[in-house]
């Protein structure tokens, strides 16, 4: 008996001890952009004082509500485009049979693999040649090279495990290629749609190099750059709590989507790995 | 109403050939069965005729139209796979009117129409309004008829629609789809599967299919007495027909074989008098053996293995062949392992095979 409950006592540390370890941060952006003025460098655990200063102030001051709608906007897009090019491609990639479907299929995988420094002068090229530098599209483009390749990857394997008679079934119904991808293999893939959307989505939220380098203006740049950039009256201030409260106004959504949908997102990991 | 003619059809998966050349004449309103061992492309052959695979070469005409380069849902066919194949994310109704919803042109009356039609004859109408998941292996199979009959197709297929289902159910659905085709008499349908009792029970005609080739075309009792090769002889029949090597000893009138360590047979079949001392195979069914009881027989030996099945006894009988020869004798017949028994069979049951397997035609 004692036995077990030192067993379970133990079980729940281990567990306390997880999720302080992964909260804590996120707890302390949040107790310390409630806090203003010199209570800021005093370190406390509890929430002692509360103020909204911060979020008047990050909000009213510059342009914070404009770098808000440029990511929205672009990580919207960049997830818009993203699926509708991967369930198109990964409709190919799994059902079309043609010759060097797999070296295409690893040669997606590979863009993957460079580190986005190594991809950001020639994509800075790309970017003037288009003449799209310091707009969303250049953000917009750039983002699809590490979005495309997993939402791609992840739903042609998702896409090969559904049963290949269905589409024959609706092949002999009459149904397009298209109507098979949209009404027939679309309701059937919302899990995975979702979570890759919703990774996309993250990705090119918090995405902070080429934001960094493809903008220049304060009004187009996106907020883990606009927070970065964050200043304070003077170049020896940093206004931490200002920086605090953006970072907390830019995760909750985040976290408001991955609540809403993640009944769908565990149905998604799992799915592909065992056929159902 | 549509007469279905397949010339010289050929289908090749790179240098694999599947089919070689099939030549096949199907009848409005016929009831075809393709019948074969694992891999002798029946199924391709199906796949063929619906479309969902190019033929490499020959022509199939649906109709007196040629349908080669024309898509599955324009040759007027339907088809009901293996596996069901239903859209999960559908109900039955949506499943079932998909097709025609699809096709411009039916208006909602007359799709509602149709698909209730369709549940009425399948008795699936208290399902309608539910998902594929919520219903058994059975219903879904129905739903799947159903849907192929909303389409009204002009040729049904089927692609071996009961190997999903458990014995008793495949009985019953196999009634199911033999009233089905009474009920709609221009529709012809073609229906593939490896289950001779399938094959032998539902067809007006059965296509016997070994290697991409036609071994032979015609009605089930036709198949199974004159069959026209080896082949079609030991593949319909449980247990299979028992062949073993025998010599032609003459030919002409009242011929003569004799098995290897057996004694001659006279037989009733048409062998020229040049096959004499030619290598033959001589073959009779199970059921045709019977014990003898006034010492004439065919062959002699000791029962090795006696089956008793219920209805009937099996017993395996070494004759000095490689191969036991095989009797179906009535249940009430008293034997037992060990025992010595004659057998002998009325002559009209026994067949003779040339050298290449083809059969000698019975008189």
């Amino acid at each position: 008996m004692l036995w077990h409950v030192i067993k379970r006592t133990a079980f729940y540390l281990l567990v306390v001890g997880i999720v302080v370890v992964s909260i804590f941060p996120f707890y302390y952006a949040i107790i310390t952009s409630f806090k203003s003025g010199t209570a800021l460098f005093q370190i406390d655990y509890w929430p002692k004082t509360f103020s909204l200063t911060n979020y008047n102030s990050v909000l009213t001051t510059g342009s914070f509500v404009r770098n808000l709608g440029n990511s929205l906007f672009i990580a919207s897009v960049v997830v818009a485009i993203s699926l509708l090019l991967a369930v198109t491609a990964s409709f190919a990639l799994s059902r079309v049979r043609f010759s060097g479907r797999s070296l295409l299929l690893f040669t997606i995988l590979a863009v993957s693999m460079f580190p986005q420094i190594a991809v950001l002068s020639g994509l800075f090229e790309l970017v003037r040649f288009f003449g799209i530098f310091n707009t969303p599209f250049a953000l917009i483009f750039s983002y699809m090279i590490f979005t495309l390749p997993f939402t791609v990857w992840v739903l042609t394997t998702f896409m090969r495990d559904l049963p290949i008679e269905i589409e024959e079934a609706a092949i002999v119904d009459g149904a397009s290629s298209w109507v098979i991808v949209t009404r027939v293999f679309l309701p059937l893939m919302w899990p995975a749609l979702v979570t890759t959307g919703l990774l996309a989505f993250i990705a090119a939220w918090n995405e902070f190099l080429f934001a960094l380098t493809f903008t220049s203006s304060n009004e187009t740049r996106t907020v883990p750059v606009a927070i970065a950039l964050l200043s304070g009256n003077s170049q020896f201030e940093i206004p931490w709590g200002n920086i605090m409260a953006a970072s907390v106004i830019v995760t909750v959504p985040l976290v408001v989507l991955v609540l809403i949908f993640q009944r769908k997102i565990i149905s998604g990991l799992t799915a592909g790995g065992v056929k159902g | 109403m549509a007469d279905l003619l397949l010339r010289g059809i050929k289908k090749s998966y790179g240098n694999v050939k599947v089919l070689h050349g099939i030549d096949l004449d199907i009848r409005a309103g016929e009831f075809i069965v393709f019948v074969g061992p694992s891999g002798c492309g029946k199924s391709t052959l199906l796949r063929l005729i619906a479309g969902l695979e190019d033929i490499t070469a020959g022509t199939l005409q649906i109709d007196g139209q040629v349908v080669n380069q024309l898509a599955p849902s324009k040759r007027g066919i339907a088809m009901v796979f293996q596996s069901y194949a239903l859209y999960p994310h559908m109900t039955v109704y949506d499943n079932m009117a998909f097709g025609m919803k699809l096709a411009k042109g039916h208006d909602k009356s007359e799709i509602d129409k149709r698909v209730r039609e369709a549940a009425n004859i399948l008795q699936i109408t208290p399902y309608l309004d539910r998902l594929p998941k919520q219903l058994s292996g059975g219903q879904r199979q129905r739903v799947a008829i159903g849907r192929a009959i909303v389409r009204d197709p002009k040729v049904f297929l089927f692609d071996e629609p009961l190997s999903n289902l458990d014995a008793a159910l495949r009985v019953a659905t196999r009634i199911e789809i033999n009233k089905l085709h009474e009920s709609m008499p221009g529709v012809t349908m073609i229906y593939v599967t490896h289950d001779q009792v399938e094959a032998m029970t539902l067809a007006d005609r059965i296509v016997v299919l070994n290697a991409g080739r036609v071994e032979q075309v015609g009605p089930p009792m036709e198949l199974y007495h004159n069959p026209a090769n080896l082949f079609v002889a030991r593949f319909l029949g449980s247990p299979s027909m028992n062949t073993m090597p025998c010599t032609v000893v003459s030919g002409g009138a009242n011929p003569v074989v004799k098995p290897d360590g057996c004694d001659p047979i006279v037989v009733q079949a048409t062998i020229p008098v040049s096959a004499a001392g030619a290598k033959a195979t001589f073959g009779v069914r199970p059921e045709d053996l019977d014990i003898s009881t006034n010492g004439e027989a065919i062959f002699r030996g000791k029962v090795d293995i006696v089956e008793q099945l219920g209805e009937v006894t099996l017993i395996y009988v070494d004759v000095g062949a490689p191969e036991p020869i095989v009797a179906k004798i009535p249940n009430d017949t008293v034997i037992a392992k060990g025992d010595t028994v004659a057998l002998t069979s009325e002559r009209r049951h026994l067949q003779v095979f040339d050298e290449n397997g083809i059969a000698y035609p019975r008189t």
